[in-house]
């Protein structure tokens, strides 16, 4: 029997939709800060397969010339980042969410079956409670990457107030480093959770909005 | 609180026909449900936009709207609340030192420049004559040797040794920074009456720093006059510059002219450019 069930709970809610512009403006503030010593690049020797960034793209979104305006930018918006995880985390610890984000033991084996499943090598999903064994690990991983860039930030705000910090990544050439690949992960992470969404569906969108899913319940299990 | 009807374990949704049939209680309520949802979160998200411009149109301070500005201040307040004199920037074996040290910018050392007729100008606190200090005056102070990283806020970072003498050497030598005329003999006690800020000039008053006194007196924050054991260069600020590890290089004055001591923040070349004052570390 179809049933509305109630998926995500209104403050989580809340805190996805208020962390998407806030970590895109981050990205972007620390976009115009990279430019002015635009030095990272993939490859070895005198040999680069990706220099980080080209020209072009600086020139196509305007990024050049805004190291002070993006630092104010991102001197400010640091602290909703740091606030809007901070509570989301708290969240979840006392309302028992994350009890279905944490990884278990199984979330390995069912994130390798997810895998298959998408990639078209695999007829049925694993079962989920909520968020299947790749999603669990997924969103795990990217909360541990937002401490990340809070503790990699810290340590290039401020290396010698919290030089422990610094010495702990490090150093502060390292942190920076380590700071800037953490963004390109967000990327990488938002690509994906965009074509899984899109992949999964309106009743899946949808409950990130309204909270609800439309689910196939089964008749025993309906509350009268 | 869970709500009533959770989600139970289900097999993956995946191909599942979820149309739930027209004109039925449970469709209605989806989509009322969805139709409340999306305005709010609309609402929400054009509150949002239009929030930021706000923020964005306010008027200018110092080169970036005022709210920022706040901000930048806010944070520097709270970093000076959690300062603490006895943390020390890392130091690095003087055999990383850079062999040539890169220069960036050069407001303030474009005019002539005698360095046998130069004078290191200080106004004191109290008021009063300015007082004149030629380089031996400096170099009569214990030199301090020490290689630290140079870190420019455009991004990047090098390793330099510097030697020259403690700023907080100096005014022990020379109590002009208090208002009783008291040396600061322990950084960790200074005298009560020790002006909150330092502004530091160039000769051709081109180029200007401010500096809390927490940094002045940091005993890492040097009157520098050698690079890699050598007299500093015209290009790294020849006769005398300012080097704290304490801050980016923007506050490392090269050439320095005048020294006067201050109750509120002094003007600061790169905080006017919108940038942030205290730019610590």
């Amino acid at each position: 029997m179809k049933q509305l069930v109630e998926k995500h709970p209104l403050a989580i809610r809340w805190f996805h939709w208020l962390n998407f512009p806030v970590l895109a403006l981050m990205i972007w503030s620390g976009l115009w800060i990279y430019w002015a010593n635009d030095v990272y690049r993939l490859g070895w020797g005198n040999t680069t397969l990706f220099k980080f960034f080209p020209q072009s793209f600086y020139q196509a979104f305007h990024l050049d010339h805004k190291l002070a305006q993006g630092m104010s930018w991102h001197f400010l918006l640091m602290w909703v980042f740091f606030l809007n995880g901070l509570l989301y985390v708290l969240y979840t610890f006392f309302s028992g969410e994350w009890r279905y984000l944490l990884p278990n033991r199984d979330s390995f084996r069912e994130a390798g079956q997810v895998l298959l499943h998408d990639l078209g090598l695999r007829k049925t999903a694993p079962p989920v409670r909520k968020y299947n064994g790749a999603q669990r690990i997924a969103y795990t991983a990217v909360i541990l990457m937002g401490l990340g860039s809070l503790l990699t930030g810290l340590a290039i705000y401020k290396p010698v107030q919290f030089g422990w910090l610094t010495r702990l990544l490090g150093g502060y050439e390292a942190a920076r480093i380590e700071h800037f690949v953490l963004t390109i992960g967000y990327v990488l992470f938002f690509v994906v959770h965009v074509a899984q969404v899109v992949r999964a569906g309106w009743n899946n969108f949808r409950s990130m909005v309204a909270g609800f899913e439309v689910a196939e319940v089964p008749v025993n299990e309906v509350k009268k | 609180m869970q709500p009533d009807n959770q989600i139970p374990p289900h097999p993956s949704p995946d191909g599942q026909d979820l149309t739930l049939p027209p004109g039925s209680p449970q469709q209605q309520e989806a989509a009322r449900r969805t139709r409340r949802s999306f305005i709010v979160g609309g609402l929400a998200a054009l509150g949002g936009v239009l929030g930021w411009r706000y923020l964005l149109q306010r008027p200018y301070a110092d080169g970036t709207p005022q709210p920022f500005r706040r901000v930048l201040d806010a944070n520097g307040r709270l970093s000076s609340a959690y300062f603490r004199e006895t943390r020390l920037a890392r130091e690095f074996p003087k055999s990383q030192a850079v062999k040539q040290v890169r220069t960036n910018g050069s407001a303030g050392l474009e005019s002539e420049i005698d360095l046998a007729a130069w004078r290191m100008v200080v106004q004191p606190y109290r008021g009063g004559k300015a007082q004149e200090f030629t380089l031996a005056d400096i170099k009569a102070l214990p030199r301090v040797e020490m290689t630290t990283e140079l870190k420019c806020i455009e991004g990047w970072s090098i390793v330099v040794n510097w030697a020259g003498a403690r700023f907080a050497d100096f005014l022990a030598k020379y109590p002009l920074a208090s208002r009783s005329g008291q040396p600061v003999k322990d950084i960790a006690n200074p005298p009560s009456d020790l002006a909150p800020y330092v502004s530091v000039v160039t000769p051709d008053e081109e180029y200007y720093v401010g500096l809390d006194m927490h940094s002045v007196i940091h005993p890492q924050t040097l009157l520098c006059y050698e690079i890699n054991n050598q007299p500093l260069s015209i290009a790294h600020g020849a006769p005398l510059r300012l080097v704290t590890p304490l801050k980016y290089g923007i506050k490392h004055l090269k050439r320095i002219g005048t020294i006067s001591f201050a109750d509120e923040r002094p003007a600061d070349y790169w905080a006017e450019q919108g940038y942030d004052w205290d730019s610590g570390h």
